[in-house]
């Protein structure tokens, strides 16, 4: 095993670790909406809500870093180069995370100072962890970054997959800087905000999982070069063709110009294409191999991406893309179910993939099957399906009786949220998300456990 | 032309991408003159020395502020430079306090709390919270609160208390009053209509 895998193995563990702590927190904003009394003025809202976005930006990244870290080696022929740069950042990087979690936990909040913004909550939506923190996720990139070029560059070996990679970590880097200003002017504020959050979430991202899958599906599946390199272009000509001015999906309400209205309706409501071109590529290699893999949770999961991906977050972005239905749907739980759902599929069902790729590579076993994988499979997708219908049904509720009938003031916000079809869908929520809390468990349990040895014939794969 | 060719749509992406850079670039650029302070849709920061309505357009099949006579915050108008700090002061409120993780502006945000963009304007105000208080301005009974909201619960869901100091509370208030100036498209609709959509 290449040292470079031995870190990947040290951040999928802390990645595992923060999805548990992200789910952990997940329940308990779930439960402010039916018991809003609990915790009052000691552990409000909005502290556990940000610990549950910010550890799952914080733990996705750590899987995407795992994830390259893992492959890299294996790509390139030759060990990383930079590696006790990558070690030592991943110790700070831990550190850190840390270190924020407890003062959003113990301090929560400031004055209106700029001592604040540098030390305790920036209060800026998926960025709220102070700037020191912020500039230490820049220097873990930058390092992450000089680690795969400067492989590439000693490798004197460039593949498809390595350029796509080398050339999404400049926007990935860059669009990160975004994370520190504090503009006076909303409108300004949230115009660059959103070059972060849509950049990352519905471009870079999108891209790096790409890659990622890319890998995966060679090493899962034995699909050719030629096939994945393929799909990875077409995949990030569609991506960044419709999702770059998708970005104007974002720009309907915060005072920009009419005209987004248009551009951001259209190109958003092209964004699910490359998605549902996943699903055609997962289909068709799935057909190809005729479902026979050596690792059948890996398999499943790379599935479950593809499919995920494509309704979480094409299908259900496109239900509320469109400006018409979007003046009401915005800023409701319509918005959070779709969140649930694209951030899940797109990079969640990718990752654990990632993760039972590398457990069987350190099990050492020809064939990775067995019982536990399954039932946490079905648990987490069962529990993600029921929480999102529940938010779809509050949202829904939220967008009719609050905005469009109620006109959107702080009554017709009361009076939505009390409706009877917003809180069966908050309890259905609940209880879907300790299904998938439970799931969780299952998949843990079984990243740890020992795989049985099942003889390798009944998966031999079948020739491409 | 072979598609089935990686080189083939590896071009495509190249020059996909590029392409669309190069237009949200100008977009950008064109979009900031809209929306920064004095913009078309962004009025100035001593907006809040103006009545402040929202009213639905004919023309543009919108809801649009409508910017009226002089009304000052807090009884007193305020110069730009003086209104320029209000407004420093108020946004590193919102953020310091984290508002946006329970609140939505524009309709970003988190959806534990309402929409904040047209607060302002919200008939909550006169009906519910300046009789409660005691107070008889707008701008006292939403200061009072936003200081003390414990003291003053109108559903299950309370607002904490963020301890938010008098200039802190007085500075949120013109940002909420400026917020409520800026053209957003119409977003929210029929505000405070409950349904008289025209």
């Amino acid at each position: 095993m290449y040292r470079s895998q031995k870190l990947s193995l040290r951040y999928y563990t802390a990645a595992v670790a923060l999805f548990g702590v992200m789910i952990v927190f997940g329940l308990l904003s779930a439960l402010y909406y039916l018991y809003p009394a609990m915790l009052y003025n000691v552990f409000d809202f909005h502290m556990s809500k940000i610990m549950h976005i910010d550890t799952l930006v914080i733990w996705l990244l750590m899987g995407f870093l795992g994830a390259v870290y893992w492959y890299l080696p294996k790509e390139l022929g030759i060990e990383v180069e930079g590696m006790w740069l990558a070690e030592l950042m991943f110790w700070i990087f831990c550190v850190a995370v840390a270190i924020v979690a407890l003062v959003f936990v113990f301090v929560q909040y400031g004055s209106a100072n700029e001592f604040s913004m540098w030390f305790i909550n920036q209060g800026r939506k998926y960025v709220e962890a102070p700037r020191w923190a912020a500039i230490g996720i820049v220097v873990v990139m930058a390092v992450f970054a000089y680690n795969v070029i400067a492989t590439c560059i000693k490798a004197r070996k460039m593949t498809g997959i390595m350029w796509v990679l080398v050339l999404d970590l400049i926007p990935l880097l860059a669009v990160y800087l975004d994370a520190f200003p504090a503009v006076t002017n909303m409108s300004v504020d949230l115009y660059w905000w959103w070059w972060l959050v849509h950049m990352w979430v519905e471009s870079t991202w999108e891209v790096l999982i790409g890659c990622v899958m890319a890998l995966v599906l060679m090493d899962v599946m034995g699909t050719s070069r030629r096939i994945v390199e393929t799909w990875l272009y077409i995949e990030v000509m569609l991506v960044l063709g419709a999702g770059i001015l998708g970005l104007g999906h974002h720009y309907f309400w915060i005072g920009t110009p009419q005209y987004w209205l248009g551009i951001g309706g259209f190109f958003s409501a092209l964004e699910p294409l490359p998605l549902l071109g996943m699903v055609v590529h997962a289909i068709y290699d799935a057909g190809t191999h005729r479902m026979k893999t050596t690792n059948q949770p890996a398999f499943f999961w790379i599935t479950a991406e593809a499919f995920g991906n494509f309704i979480g977050a094409g299908i259900w972005g496109f239900m509320m893309t469109l400006p018409q239905i979007n003046l009401f749907s915005h800023g409701t739980q319509w918005t959070v179910s779709h969140g649930h759902f694209a951030f899940y599929g797109a990079y969640v069902c990718g990752i654990i993939a990632v993760l039972y790729v590398a457990k069987q590579q350190t099990s050492g076993v020809d064939m990775l099957a067995g019982r536990a994988w399954k039932w946490g499979f079905g648990l987490l997708n069962f529990g993600m399906v029921g929480m999102v219908m529940g938010l779809l049904l509050a949202g829904m509720a939220q967008a009719f009786y609050g905005r469009a009938i109620g006109g959107s003031t702080l009554m017709a916000f009361t009076s939505a949220s009390e409706n009877a079809w917003f809180v069966s869908g908050m309890w259905a929520r609940l209880f879907f998300g300790f299904v998938f809390a439970a799931g969780y468990v299952v998949l843990v349990y079984d990243l740890l456990t020992a795989p049985k040895r099942v003889p390798v014939t009944r998966a031999r794969l079948e020739p491409a | 032309m072979d598609i089935q060719d990686p080189s083939f749509w590896r071009a495509g992406a190249i020059s996909t991408t590029l392409v669309m850079i190069v237009v949200l670039a100008f977009l950008s650029v064109d979009s900031m003159s809209v929306i920064s302070v004095g913009g078309r849709n962004v009025p100035k920061y001593d907006v809040i020395n103006h009545q402040i309505g929202y009213a639905y357009n004919w023309s543009r099949r919108a809801d649009v502020p409508v910017i009226g006579g002089l009304e000052p915050l807090f009884g007193k108008t305020v110069t730009e430079a003086q209104a320029t700090d209000l407004m420093r002061t108020g946004k590193l409120v919102i953020q310091s306090r984290a508002c946006m993780d329970c609140h939505t502006i524009f309709g970003n945000g988190a959806y534990y709390g309402p929409d904040l963009t047209k607060s302002w304007l919200d008939p909550a105000w006169p009906q519910i919270w300046m009789p409660m208080t005691g107070k008889t301005t707008r701008e006292d009974a939403m200061v009072e609160f936003l200081m003390h909201p414990d003291k003053y619960p109108t559903w299950s869901r309370q607002m904490p208390n963020l301890q938010l100091s008098e200039d802190e509370a007085r500075a949120t208030v013109a940002y909420l009053k400026w917020l409520s100036a800026i053209d957003t498209n119409g977003f929210p609709a029929n505000f405070g209509q409950s349904g008289k959509q025209p």
